[in-house]
């Protein structure tokens, strides 16, 4: 049958190689063999958002990649978000407006509203609710999430202008 | 998930070679969205999966006036709506392409799988339908072109032999005055599977009273996406008014013959069918009269 | 205890940042699927494809010949619990039923019922190896709808179970397992006093919690026979006592870590996983790790009750209510033991209303075992009961809002299954209705319409224990053992602070195994903030006795002397604030440790009053939510943010109940839709911003005066939207959920006139 085959990635600005068999997918092979467990499994079928990650720079269900897809790619979890000894503004925001409860769709989120952000940091409420419909929460009902994605917005807005 | 040989192939002649070598026993793979769940749940197996995103043919996007698009079957959703002009050409397409999953879906999910994957609720094969869309399908013998309207044959099955792959689809040049939208009913705002759609495309004439010529096409109510001849010639000649949409959306149903199933009664599609041709419709009209302002 | 209740708090009421937020941001916190040991092994749990049929024979040889795979087991390889029962902290249960649901024996009694396990050295090779044991089943008639499972040709479930009802018990067994009965006053002459009587039916489909993270375990059973549990749970302590008594093991031998969890909602307190994985563990000879994929988790484990309710209403022509009539069938799945008793007692819980009479039935039937999902049993009461006062007010011709006011449960009122309300604040949160932006704006707006309902939870005391170990710089390590679901570790540490004079960080709170910390149970029935809450502050003014007296030393005084106001302590013109004195007492002599065990008998009744806005497409049924707004008495808000957290969270679970959520079986009696593109949970696009209204009653059993908070929210939502649906369109929903082709088809058929 299959055999493992080796991948060569760039994950969270760092050369990063795995081994895996080829119906592994992304989100098993971050959590498993990269060590990288911020990505959750909520479904396994590209319902819910848990397992965001970014793909060269756009957000996708990890579960619907396999492994062997991202030879050559570049691909950022939620641990690559904060900088340095900093975080982020998506998570300070979430923070200080009580964003999540659970948390387990906390990195889905960040992840997901980040490359919003980065293309449009005025995104209306409306623009953000559409673009995070592919992130399942049961906890907030989502009203300090979207508070918090708007004043990171804000905040990033404002650093660029600066 | 049962394992299988993963490849990767760069050129067209290799994956068809692959394709046919492994006949049933392999599946292409683009986005991934419906494939991967697909090999999960054990709904479909594979022994090989070839990914075509390496191939330059299937990874086009390639926009010129009076050439008409050029898109490369694995081409992503997101791909396309960021286009910067598409949304005027062929706005139904990218109403659907908008709205397929949320947006982790729509960076990896592409127009050529959806129809490959040929399920009746595919929300872009209505917009193909009604823009009249050939595909280009590739096999170790050679290549063939057919309508997208000739290509799905039922739920899950298309035109597509044992080695042939879809390399792109094209779509012509849209004609003056004409415009075109797709709508489909979810029962929640995102995320959900149509429980019916409706593609519409009007061309006025130079008055912009009078509609031209019209093509409906509609997703959910039946084995295959359909389109709704009886209603849009009906339009031809009349005026593009409320009324003349409402009596083109009530000769819709007649091109319905949905099931009744978790996502809706039969009864309820047949209603649906009407209510989304009239307002893809009358959407179609107020962007035709938004280019003209 | 101490009653401390003020108005004006330090910590109390403000918003600090939770202590574990830095670690849930950054992708650090540990949930159980995360937890992989290197020797881990992976299993797979094969699942009863047949909604209800006979066990013929299961033949593992398969499974247990293939490559990688380490070990393999069945119900056989749990101990017979058959006649034993437990008492699991809220009532004995029926051991066998757990046992048997955990893995089952001679019959399958719901599509999804487990069969057998694998562990192997990755989940694909153990998924593979369960896909191939063979299971003999004689698949057997189903029953999925709680009014066919009652009646007496419905296809039988347990042959052992007999309907209980005053004492007694049915001769010949039934589905029917539970008849509950309350009365009060003379609900006949009740009615006869009324001039407005209202009856009506109401259905109600089964609905899921609907947690994003799947149950999920590891577990280690090492060669000394100590098995170690790391758990997606709400209560370690129950999760520990569960597993040792299906295991028939010794409590001592069990530990469970709880780890971070993804959400409960009261589907995370009966285990499913745990003796599974520590039975594979043994026989592998190492960890292993199971976690439920998402469509075992719909089919799988324990969704809340589907239903059929009729309630009668009936009123003078002034508004007050004279007589109230509820019949309740509850579907308990697959065993016995489900929610229609908080159902029975919540019905007319938010009013005072002198005779009333509640008959409930609780049913057996071929759905997974019925489990507790945030105010078990009341939201759908709250649907039948407030949509009856709604058309009762409009029959009245006077708005809901003081039709509920004329008759709102509060002190001394009666409730009909016994109990007398103390101080509780409904009166405060319709005031706060009655004068809030919401309800005073108008709608405009072809169908638009604007519902009110209102709803009651118990919120129940129960054990918890804590411990506090005060570092030498003088802050605090506090322990306790109740999982934090939705930051509440935060909101105990700030009672904690609050009595000690310090603030939110000064306190760090950790959530410990069951080896770690003294007995504490579930985080559910909105206690945790309220009992843990107690135990925090009664470890605090232990800590504040030990100081005291050694304080009493330095300063020579007596410790009667001493008077601690705001933290600080001073006697004979010594003062010295928490950390001064600890510091000091650190390096006089013993290290200061505190602690504190609660068992409040009480509950903290918790109101609520929620207002929607809604505007119908009357071309599709489908509802939009324009404008939502929770108003709820915290009895005092700790952590407000996460109190509003709570309130929009829960409203938004019953607007996900009220619009689309509901199990869809086919006609073989199978879930169809287990999965969450056809589960509908709402979404981020589906919602407006969730207003909230927090109203302070402060509640006399609490030094703070804090009620429970998170269980309420989800009672009022689908009464309020089906109000405002009438309000808007005129068309009165009478079944869950209000999808838009039953909307659709209920306006087709008001417009012929049906």
């Amino acid at each position: 049958m299959g055999t493992k085959q080796l991948v060569s990635t760039t994950i969270n600005g760092e050369p990063r190689q795995f081994i895996c068999e080829a119906r592994q997918s992304l989100l098993e092979v971050l959590r498993d063999e990269v060590g990288l467990t911020g990505c959750k499994e909520g479904c396994n079928n590209g319902n819910c958002g848990a397992c965001s990650v970014l793909l060269d720079g756009q957000p996708v269900n990890s579960c619907l990649v396999f492994g062997l897809e991202v030879d050559g790619k570049e691909i950022t979890t939620i641990e690559g978000i904060a900088q340095g000894g900093e975080f982020h503004a998506l998570q300070q925001c979430f923070l200080e407006g009580a964003a999540l409860q659970c948390g387990i769709c906390t990195p889905g989120f960040i992840v997901t509203a980040k490359a919003l952000l980065d293309e449009n940091p005025g995104a209306s409420e409306e623009e953000i609710r559409f673009q995070l419909a592919g992130n399942l929460c049961r906890c907030t009902g989502y009203d300090k999430i979207i508070r918090a994605v708007m004043k990171a917005g804000e905040q990033m807005a404002e650093t660029a202008a600066s | 998930m049962k394992d299988f040989e993963y490849s990767a192939p760069d050129d067209l002649q290799t994956a068809t070679a692959l394709l046919a070598e492994h006949g049933e026993r392999a599946r292409v793979l683009a986005g991934g969205t419906d494939i991967i769940v697909q090999l999960r749940e054990g709904l479909c197996s594979a022994d090989f999966v070839v990914d075509v995103k390496n191939i330059p043919e299937l990874m086009a996007l390639d926009y010129r006036a009076k050439q008409g698009l050029t898109l490369g079957a694995s081409t992503s959703c997101s791909q396309l709506y960021e286009h910067p002009d598409l949304a005027t050409a062929y706005p139904a397409l990218i109403d659907a392409a908008r709205i397929i999953g949320g947006w982790q879906i729509q960076t990896r999910a592409s127009v050529g799988g959806n129809l490959c994957n040929s399920s009746p609720a595919a929300d872009t094969i209505p917009p193909l339908l009604v823009h009249e869309a050939t595909c280009l399908i590739q096999g170790q013998a050679g290549s063939r072109e057919i309508p997208a309207s000739e290509f799905c044959t039922g739920p899950g099955q298309n035109v597509l032999q044992p080695g042939e792959l879809l390399v792109t689809l094209q779509l012509p040049e849209p004609a003056a005055n004409s415009s075109s939208a797709y709508e489909r009913f979810i029962p929640r705002n995102e995320m959900d599977i149509a429980v019916a759609g409706a593609a519409s495309w009007i061309q006025l004439d130079a008055s912009g009273q009078t509609i031209e010529e019209a093509r409906i096409a509609l997703a959910a109510v039946a084995a295959t996406p359909v389109m709704a001849t009886e209603a849009a010639e009906s339009l031809r000649g009349k005026p593009a008014t409320a009324e003349s949409f409402a009596e083109a959306g009530e000769l819709a149903k007649n091109a319905a013959s949905p099931i009744s199933d978790m996502r809706g009664t039969a009864e309820y599609r047949v209603h649906l069918c009407s209510v989304l041709t009239q307002r893809t419709l009358a959407r179609a009209l107020a962007r035709i009269q938004e280019a003209g302002s | 205890m101490t009653q401390e209740i003020k108005q004006e708090y330090r910590v109390l009421g403000t918003r600090p940042i939770r202590h574990d937020g830095a670690d849930k941001v950054t992708g650090k916190a540990i949930y159980t699927a995360d937890v992989k040991p290197q020797s881990m092994a992976s299993g797979f749990i094969l699942r009863n494809p047949h909604a209800h049929a006979r066990i013929k024979s299961i033949d593992t040889s398969a499974a247990e010949a293939m490559e990688g795979v380490l070990s393999v087991m069945t119900a056989a390889d749990l101990p017979d619990v058959t006649d034993k029962v437990a008492d699991l902290g809220e009532g004995t249960v029926n051991l066998s039923y757990l046992s048997h649901n955990i893995l089952a024996r001679d019959k399958a009694l719901y599509r999804g019922h487990a069969v057998a396990a694998v562990a192997a050295i990755n989940v694909h090779i153990a998924e593979e190896a369960a896909n191939a044991i063979k299971v003999e089943y004689e698949p057997l008639e189903s029953v999925t709808w709680v009014m066919d499972a009652m009646k007496d040709d419905a296809p039988l479930l347990h042959d052992d179970v007999f309907t209980k009802s005053g004492g007694e018990q049915s001769e010949q067994p039934s589905n029917v397992s539970v008849h509950l009965n309350f009365q009060q006053g003379d609900v006949q002459k009740g009615f006869e006093e009324a001039d407005v009587v209202v009856e009506r039916e109401f259905k109600m489909a089964t609905v899921h919690q609907g947690y994003i993270e799947p149950h999920a375990v590891l577990a280690d059973w090492n060669q000394d026979g100590r098995i170690k549990v790391w758990a997606s749970t709400q209560g370690a302590f129950t999760c520990r006592q569960q597993t040792a008594e299906v295991l028939q093991v010794p409590l001592s031998h069990v530990t469970v870590v709880p780890c971070e969890i993804g959400g409960g909602f009261g589907g995370k307190i009966a285990i499913y996983l745990e003796p599974v994985a520590a039975v594979l563990s043994r026989k592998a000879g190492r960890p292993v790790q199971i976690v439920m994929r998402r469509n075992d988790v719909f089919e799988a484990t324990g969704p809340t009750p589907g239903a059929f309710i009729r309630v009668k209403l009936g009123a003078t022509k002034d508004g007050k209510l004279t007589a109230g009539e509820a019949w309740l069938a509850y579907e308990s799945g697959a065993y016995p033991g489900g929610m229609l008793g908080p159902g029975c007692m919540c019905v007319f819980s938010c009013y005072d209303i002198p005779n009333a009479l509640v008959d409930g039935y609780e049913v057996c039937l071929n759905k997974p075992h019925i489990k507790a999902y945030r105010a078990p049993g009341a939201t759908q009461a709250a649907f039948a009961c407030e949509s009856v006062i709604d058309e009762l007010a409009n029959e009245l011709g006077i708005s809901i809002l003081e039709l509920q006011q004329k008759n709102a449960a509060k002190e001394g009122t009666r409730r009909v299954d016994g109990p007398v309300y103390p101080r509780v604040g409904f009166v405060e949160c319709l005031e706060a209705a009655a004068s809030s932006d919401h309800w005073n704006t108008p709608l405009e707006g072809e169908n638009r319409g604007r519902g009110l309902a209102s709803g009651f939870w118990f919120g129940c005391g129960l054990k918890s224990s804590v411990v506090a170990s005060v570092n030498s710089d003088g802050t605090v390590n506090l322990t306790e053992g109740s999982t934090d679901i939705g930051g509440t570790r935060t909101s105990i540490a700030m009672q904690m602070a609050e009595v000690l004079g310090l603030e939110s960080d000064d306190i760090n709170p950790r959530v410990v195994d069951t080896d770690n910390i003294g007995y504490t149970d579930v985080t559910g029935g909105s206690r945790t903030t309220f009992a843990t809450g107690m135990a925090a502050y009664e470890a605090g003014r232990d800590l504040q006795r030990q100081m005291t007296v050694r304080a009493a030393d330095l300063w020579e005084c007596k410790p009667e002397d001493i008077q601690i106001t705001a933290g600080v302590f001073s006697a004979n013109g010594n003062q010295a604030n928490f950390k001064e004195l600890a510091t000091e007492l650190f390096k006089a002599g013993e290290p200061l440790v505190g602690r504190a065990t609660v068992a409040p008998e009480c509950s903290t009744n918790g109101f609520g009053t929620h207002i929607v806005d809604v505007e119908v497409d009357t071309d599709t049924g489908k509802v939009t939510i324009l404008r939502y707004t929770v108003i709820q008495d915290a009895g005092k808000a700790v952590h407000p943010s996460y109190v509003e957290g709570q309130l929009q969270g829960g409203a938004v679970q019953g607007i996900g109940w009220a619009l689309n959520e509901e199990y869809f079986f086919d006609g073989c009696g199978e879930m169809r839709n287990a999965s969450f593109l056809d589960y509908r949970m709402p979404t981020a696009y589906d919602l407006p911003m969730i207003d909230t209204i927090i109203v302070e009653a402060a509640n006399p059993d609490h030094p703070y005066g804090v009620r429970g908070v998170g269980e309420t929210p989800i009672v009022p939502p689908p009464a309020a939207i089906a109000n405002a649906i009438h309000s808007a369109i005129g068309v009165r929903m009478e079944e869950l959920p209000m999808s838009p082709p039953r909307l659709w088809k209920a306006i087709q058929q008001n417009q012929n006139g049906g």
